[in-house]
């Protein structure tokens, strides 16, 4: 359903949809089921002349009933949208893949910037590239952000990866996605920073090897360097 | 003190006789009288209620009609912008949902429900008012201070909320934590006050299983209060502290942890959502069962739910905190506790629909609102798996559909559940009933609307809406046409919903100065408030009732009547 407005852009994106839209299913299925209930009560048990409501106490077991089982029913499906809740978000959270590349993501007030490894595959060294409001990354790798926020919380959400975490100042929070997709997407601070936290957004830019291998050697700072480099691709 | 059951029949009335030449000024602003007291808070809270209105009104303007001028108020700049949700939200929560579902009708409901004449300690009672009003003067004070007021969103989190470098109101976030301080401690003086009027002051011959279920739930709603908030006010006293002597208790760089904070936070403002829902149920259980001439449908069974949600609200608490950098392995625990406590949520909204089953029902004002509350806090409660649910909630966390689903959950309790409750109890208030007219097309007025507003923002949050971005149009995502025509249809939804309050204005007024005389049961209903005068003396009754059995003995068969009033003998 989610797909219906947003791309599904990254290797878990999938996952997080299908389990909404199976939380969808089933919870529209006892939504529906008791506002039916609901508005035929309404209707059939309406005050008539004459006719005097029933005395049930509901502490009957033949009364009882009609709570109990629904409600081992509403326990049911607890446990089945745990099981897919509780593996997507390991799938997203607790698991990380071992890391392709690696980039610092830092939040501020009021924009994102972005660190890459530059011509020498690595981070944190001289001829990384620093970026602002732009990440530009590689389709199909996979990706190691370190989250670091310099001063109020912000939160590093790309709603086309169905990823999302906050960035805590004093902390560096390691995650990962993998982008499936190429394009543009919208990275977005969604923990309120301030004035300006309107305005604190910034693009993702999902790239094929070839663009992505063009850009680095565009943007290091030793462009020999980058020609030297064995292959962005691999 | 007052005495709930001197031997002497017209002891309550003697016993307060200096009363009743007070002068004005003592009569409604010093009084010690329960009802009063309860007239105070339901005013106060509404006279909020109307102040966070106006402020929705003025950001959802901006929402739907980014940077235009707002009629009423002109342009919003983005620091307004977040003070007017910032204030929103906390108003809704703390100056009008608790004050009107607790503390009103708290205050009215218990004494009067037990048969007893006043709270039993009712100068802690007054004094739980006078703090109460002093932290909204405060908050209000707070908007109009150099800098602005606080716009660091109402669960204020640090650093955000401790700097005012990073803030920008140095002067507006330290007044707004005080208010909530304040606010705090009038709760936790009525609190204490509610929960021993319940155990002390029944009525002889109540026993707690003849207790009404709204009495129960106002009791259960302030134990939760009362033990969760305390980690809150240490918090917030820390933040204090933060913000005006500079120590470092959330702050990073000098070996302060921001997330403590949030824990300390949702510790209390989780249970406080349950805090509010279980007033707000119990207005609705009473209105069902009188509407519905039925008995409630397994009482004990509705208690021991409410039981086990407060207990499970207790555990639940860092679902808010899923993405915010706690360790992964702690969100599973707290997504099985959050989706664990849907399981009583569930049983007791089927035990009000099976209520139903076999009544008479009369679409009164009261019970179309009573019945509203059910059929919307439904699509509150199923939206809840949701963001529940890990997995999900790392895409929805902080989207419009968490706005939406909360909305679907307080709209009923702070709204919904008020409506209720003021249009059922209005003739005991006032001695004088409302129009049903005036009153269902309120009700038709405020129920359509509403849906029109948060149905709307579900899909917007779906595709992804973040909350409290003063315009969507500097996110290219969330610049779509479609997006952009669901929020102004919510917009002027609420525009809708806000003039049709006129009619509940009209309503009231017109119905005190011109409406028909309240007799004292007009509902025939069987709870013991009902055996007073309408509206009830100071001291409540001309004579303290005896409680001979429980409060929802309708259609018994083999009676004339189709209700038996609790203090009726055998």
């Amino acid at each position: 359903m989610i797909e219906h407005f947003l791309p599904a852009a990254s290797s878990f994106a999938h996952e997080v949809d299908f389990t909404f839209d199976l939380i969808f299913w089933l919870v529209g299925f006892w939504f529906i089921l008791s506002e039916l209930v609901f508005f035929w009560l309404i209707l059939r048990f309406r005050k008539k002349d004459g006719v005097k409501g029933q005395y049930i106490t509901g502490e009957l077991k033949s009364e009882k009933r009609w709570i109990t089982i629904p409600h081992m029913l509403v326990l049911l499906c607890d446990v089945l949208i745990l099981f897919f809740a509780i593996r997507t978000w390991y799938d997203i959270k607790q698991y990380l893949p071992p890391a392709e590349e690696t980039v610092r993501v830092v939040g501020q007030q009021w924009a994102w910037s972005f660190e890459l490894p530059g011509p020498d595959g690595k981070l944190g060294t001289a001829d990384d590239i620093r970026t602002v409001d732009e990440l530009h990354v590689q389709v199909g790798r996979v990706y190691h952000f370190k989250l670091e926020a310099r001063d109020v919380v912000h939160s590093f959400s790309v709603p086309a990866f169905r990823l999302k975490q906050d960035a805590m100042p004093g902390r560096v929070i390691t995650g990962w996605f993998k982008p499936i997709k190429t394009g543009s997407f919208d990275i977005q601070c969604t923990q309120i920073c301030g004035i300006g936290h309107g305005i604190m957004g910034a693009q993702l830019v999902v790239e094929t090897p070839e663009q992505h291998a063009a850009w680095i050697a565009e943007h290091s700072t030793t462009s020999v360097a980058a020609a030297q480099r064995p292959s962005a691709g691999d | 003190m007052a005495q709930s059951h001197p031997a002497a029949p017209h002891a309550p009335h003697e016993a307060h006789g200096h009363h009743e030449e007070a002068s004005f000024w003592s009569k409604y602003f010093f009084s010690t009288d329960h009802k009063m007291i309860a007239m105070q808070y339901m005013i106060t809270g509404m006279a909020m209620g109307m102040i966070a209105a106006f402020f929705s009104y003025v950001f959802r303007m901006q929402m739907a009609f980014p940077n235009s001028h707002v009629p009423g108020w002109g342009l919003v700049t983005p620091a307004q912008y977040n003070e007017l949700i910032t204030n929103h939200g906390a108003i809704m929560v703390f100056w009008v949902a608790m004050p009107v579902l607790i503390a009103a009708f708290g205050n009215f409901l218990i004494p009067l429900m037990l048969g007893a004449d006043d709270m039993v300690f009712p100068k802690i009672n007054r004094l739980s008012y006078q703090v109460f009003l002093l932290s909204a003067l405060v908050l209000i004070a707070s908007w109009f201070v150099p800098g602005g007021g606080f716009g660091g969103a109402w669960t204020m989190y640090p650093p955000l909320s401790a700097k005012a470098a990073y803030s920008l109101t140095p002067h507006g976030s330290t007044m707004f934590v005080v208010a909530v301080a304040l606010e705090f401690v009038a709760f936790l003086l009525g609190g204490i006050n509610f929960v021993t009027t319940a155990m002390n002051s029944r009525a002889p011959g109540m026993k707690m299983y003849d207790v009404p279920i709204v009495v129960w739930f106002i009791v259960i709603a302030s134990i939760m209060f009362m033990a969760s908030v305390g980690p809150l006010i240490a918090g917030a006293i820390m933040l204090i502290f933060d913000q005006t002597i500079g120590t470092a208790f959330f702050d990073p760089v000098r070996g302060g942890d921001p997330l403590l904070w949030q824990h300390l936070f949702w510790f209390f403002g989780h249970p406080e959502v349950y805090v509010v829902l279980l007033p707000a149920m119990g207005i609705v259980a009473d209105v069902m069962a009188t509407f519905s001439r039925k008995k409630l449908f397994a009482y004990k069974t509705i208690l021991y739910t409410a039981f086990a949600t407060g207990v499970l609200s207790f555990t639940v608490w860092a679902h808010h905190q899923f993405v915010a950098g706690i360790d992964p392995r702690m969100a599973n625990i707290f997504t099985v506790t959050t989706l664990l406590i849907s399981v009583p949520i569930a049983e007791m909204c089927f035990v009000y629909i099976a209520t139903l089953y076999g009544g008479s029902i009369t679409l009164s004002t009261p019970m179309l609102w009573a019945l509203s509350f059910v059929g919307e806090f439904l699509i509150g409660g199923v939206t809840g798996i949701f963001l529940g649910s890990s997995g999900t909630d790392i895409y929805l966390h902080d989207t419009y559909f968490v706005l939406a689903h909360f909305h679907y959950t307080f709209f009923p309790i702070a709204i919904i559940g008020t409506f209720a409750g003021f249009t059922y109890w209005f003739p005991k208030m006032s001695g004088k009933m409302l129009n049903e007219t005036l009153g269902k097309i309120h009700f038709w007025g405020t129920i359509i609307p509403f849906n029109g507003i948060f149905l709307p923002l579900f899909v917007t949050g779906m595709a992804g809406d973040q909350r409290r971005i003063y315009d969507h149009n500097n996110f290219p995502e969330l610049a779509t046409p479609l997006l952009q025509h669901l929020r102004e249809f919510a917009t002027i939804s609420l525009v809708v919903m806000l003039l049709f309050q006129v009619f509940f204005f009209v309503n009231v007024f017109w119905s005190l100065w011109k409406g028909k005389k309240a007799e004292r049961n007009p509902w025939k209903a069987n709870t013991l408030e009902w055996m007073a005068d309408s509206p009830p003396p100071h001291g409540n009754f001309q004579e303290l009732p005896t409680v001979y059995r429980g409060p929802y003995e309708y259609s018994v068969p083999g009676r004339t009547e189709d209700y038996w009033p609790q203090n009726v003998p055998n």
